[in-house]
């Protein structure tokens, strides 16, 4: 579904991706772990678009998503929901116009059954009637759930998600992990989330790639990975600084 | 040309459209009506103050008029809206931008010009000119006051003048320019917003550069638009 090869991107002189590869399969649920600034978020950018790599290719079901301009990655952004770190929600917007931006924007159907949509994607992300308030008036964790389900009321085929769980108390992270397990099961989507929290993607991913000095260093099933007696990923995956010393 | 070209692509929103009216036609009248005042007061003052000296007291309403129509009316107006809108509209799309909702927009598919600069742009087009036009006739009405009952200029000399040497295409010009301010104020208030980076301090150099480059470029326009206009309409 989604091919990544040989992608490349700097900002300056700072080189943040230096040749990364992989492949990512219809129905999956991925989760990308690496340090924090070691260009996640930027890989994740770049398999919706947003950003084009200096060189390297992206192709979504076929297409190169590289070659093409802001017009044509329209098309091709249908096909994505997109959860931002800080939520992303429109403040001008409430939360009711939030969710049902696309779908007001598509204009292909009633108002009644727009309505019925933003209703349902709210009942999913167990935020049932709060279409009224104002962004500015929600906790962290509800702005996050309220851009999930602006990512899914349109139904999209893959979900982005970006650090899901930054800036949540424990509790919160937890609830937005279960949301993400059950949008990925029920409405059957490619998940593909960026994190550093090792608890959160032992919840939401069946499969873990391991982004470092630039590269894609290892990639399995998520429970191999974490319990990976390599060194670079032993000691990300249980927080250590520095190599320890051989007894 | 993005803008431009977003109109094979995409129907502007009415909704967005009339809310940006609202926000940049009714909201920035206040402003433009006391610096219309204010110009064709103090316009009017030194006219006299000049021409009394020779005996010409009753033409002040028409280098008045004339002043105002083609050239202070749409200059100082399109410098007011540059302070008003132009720094707001970089300001909001500058913190949509450094806090993703651009980004999120786009992930919407829904491209940033076709709903965030088209809505603007053509809220400005429309303003422009009628906010022009107000001020224009706030600044002539003013001036005739001060004219008639502050400096003793006979009214009806004063307004014989006026509308004897105020031609059609002077008031053409202004509209002419107002109409070319405001776009502009929208290109490169929308442009520095949208390009804006960093945080806080991003946005308030992207509002400060936007402020700084439509004021110069509304004056440096007018410049060659006079010289342009009157050689269209005079010559």
């Amino acid at each position: 579904m989604i091919e990544v090869r040989d992608v490349t991107k700097s900002f300056g002189t700072q080189q943040v991706l230096r040749g990364v590869s992989l492949d990512i399969r219809r129905g999956e649920a991925v989760v990308i772990i690496g340090r924090s600034g070691g260009g996640k978020s930027i890989l994740l950018k770049h398999l919706i678009g947003l950003l084009q790599p200096d060189s390297g290719i992206v192709r979504v079901d076929g297409d190169d998503i590289t070659a093409m301009n802001e017009r044509s990655l329209l098309r091709v952004r249908r096909k994505y929901g997109m959860l931002f770190q800080m939520a992303a929600l429109f403040d001008s917007l409430t939360v009711e116009e939030n969710v049902g931006f696309v779908l007001r924007r598509q204009g292909l159907e009633s108002e009644t059954e727009i309505r019925r949509r933003i209703d349902e994607a709210l009942d999913m992300v167990e935020l049932p009637g709060i279409g009224h308030k104002m962004p500015s008036e929600l906790s962290g964790g509800m702005r996050k759930r309220v851009g999930l389900a602006r990512a899914i009321v349109y139904r999209p085929e893959i979900v982005l998600y970006d650090e899901p769980t930054t800036g949540l108390d424990p509790i919160a992270a937890d609830n937005i992990d279960r949301l993400i397990r059950r949008v990925w099961e029920t409405l059957h989507v490619t998940s593909i989330a960026v994190t550093h929290d090792m608890k959160s993607a032992r919840t939401i991913s069946n499969r873990i790639l391991m982004l470092h000095e630039g590269r894609i260093y290892s990639e399995g099933p998520t429970s191999e990975i974490l319990e990976s007696t390599d060194p670079v990923i032993y000691r990300f995956v249980n927080g250590i600084s520095t190599p320890q010393k051989s007894q | 040309m993005e803008s431009i070209g977003s109109f094979r692509h995409q129907r502007p929103s009415w909704k967005d459209f009339l809310y940006q009216l609202q926000f940049i036609g009714v909201k920035s009248q206040s402003v433009v009506i006391t610096t219309g005042a204010a110009t064709g007061m103090v316009l009017c003052a030194q006219t006299f103050l000049q021409f009394h000296k020779v005996k010409m007291d009753t033409a002040t309403g028409a280098v008045v008029s004339i002043g105002m129509s083609s050239e202070l009316g749409p200059v100082l107006a399109a410098l007011m809206l540059t302070g008003r809108v132009g720094a707001s509209m970089t300001a909001e799309l500058g913190t949509m931008k450094v806090t993703e909702q651009i980004d999120a927009l786009r992930t919407l598919a829904a491209h940033p010009v076709d709903t965030l600069v088209v809505p603007r742009f053509l809220a400005l087009l429309a303003s422009a000119p009628l906010l022009t036009a107000e001020s224009v006739v706030v600044g002539i009405v003013s001036s005739w006051w001060v004219g008639v009952n502050l400096l003793g200029i006979d009214s009806a000399y004063y307004l014989v003048n006026m509308t004897r040497y105020t031609d059609p295409p002077d008031v053409l010009t202004g509209l002419i320019k107002s109409l070319v301010f405001g776009a502009i104020i929208a290109v490169v208030s929308c442009h520095k917003g949208l390009t804006c980076q960093g945080g806080a301090e991003g946005v308030g150099k992207a509002t400060t550069e936007a402020v700084v480059v439509a004021s110069i470029s509304i004056l440096i326009v007018n410049f060659f638009l006079t010289l342009f206009l009157s050689r269209l309409f005079y010559s």
